[in-house]
């Protein structure tokens, strides 16, 4: 049966060491998934699970995902707030696992944000 | 709900939002007995009297962005369809544990769903907090850490996701294992 190895974490220790100096200078862009009992009724792990798919398969470095409770919009739940470096905070709702794939390429890796499925730009922040 | 592993996520968040530093996930599935028990158990800060007492009351939540708060009464409500129940144990400063026993065979007794993916996302989210999975189906048991996996990490996070897609095989491979058993 396959089992954690402690070879595993080990062989990943030594691979990470090249580029750990990469990451150091912190992250461009934070994604909070909202987690709480409506988000997470409404598929916000999928969500999540998708966009750290995303970040594993564009081997992402400078990308961060976090969680958050409810936002108070229940209904429009799954919602993620994406913020980048010196750019105002995007709040989408109503997400797939398609939608936020979309979302990952265009806004967070492109810059541009995907404005039909955007609840709010600007004025709110996380917390 | 879906899953009893989205409801697992659900009270973890809670735990988290408790400022835990350390959070344990025990299943139980022990078919002889006809059980099915999860507990989620944290030390972050507890409940007073107040919100203790009202834990199970749906409209009654600490937050300040709506007026209802779902997430334990869902859990007790999917417990007692199955003839199960909910326990609150809990210390103001100590922290807290909740564990929900089910009917393991009752017909409306939800699966235990992807508790890898639930497993992945408080890991990778919260790579400050400790998170232990212990579960145990009839005779046999399965025990994750991520305190000793970050033992053996060094400078790598836990939230590097090689080691995310390992830890999340590792899960995977103990429920394909324990699952196929034939009793």
């Amino acid at each position: 049966m396959a089992r954690l190895t402690l070879d595993d974490l080990k062989k990943i220790k030594e691979k990470q060491k090249s580029t750990f100096t990469l990451r150091e200078g912190g992250y461009r862009a934070k994604i909070t998934v909202h987690m709480g009992t409506c988000g997470i009724a409404a598929g916000a792990r999928d969500i999540m699970t998708a966009l750290m798919d995303e970040i594993s398969l564009g081997k992402v470095e400078d990308v961060i995902t976090t969680t958050s409770g409810c936002a108070g919009l229940c209904a429009r739940e799954p919602m993620v707030t994406v913020e980048i470096m010196n750019k105002p905070p995007v709040k989408y709702g109503d997400l797939t696992d398609a939608k936020i794939r979309e979302i990952f390429k265009e806004h967070i890796m492109g810059g541009t944000p995907v404005d039909k499925y955007a609840l709010v730009i600007g004025s709110e922040t996380t917390y | 709900m879906e899953d009893l592993s989205l409801h697992i996520l659900d009270i973890a968040e809670n735990a988290i939002t408790a400022g835990a530093t350390r959070i344990t996930i025990r299943i139980v599935e022990d078919l002889d007995a006809n059980l099915f028990l999860m507990e989620i158990s944290d030390n972050g800060r507890g409940m007073d009297k107040e919100m203790y007492e009202h834990a199970c009351d749906p409209f009654y939540t600490t937050r300040t962005t709506r007026k209802v708060g779902l997430g334990i009464p869902l859990l007790a409500q999917a417990a007692r369809d199955c003839r199960g129940d909910i326990k609150i144990k809990t210390e103001k400063g100590k922290g807290s544990a909740i564990t929900a026993t089910f009917q393991y065979n009752h017909i409306d007794r939800k699966p235990l769903g992807d508790i890898e993916k639930t497993m992945i996302v408080l890991i990778a989210s919260n790579p400050d907090i400790d998170f232990v999975l212990e579960h145990k189906k009839n005779s046999e048991w399965y025990v994750l850490d991520t305190s000793e996996i970050k033992k053996e990490l060094g400078d790598v996070p836990i939230n590097n996701m090689e080691v995310i897609k390992i830890i999340k095989d590792d899960i995977r491979a103990w429920l394909n294992q324990v699952n196929n058993m034939i009793k």
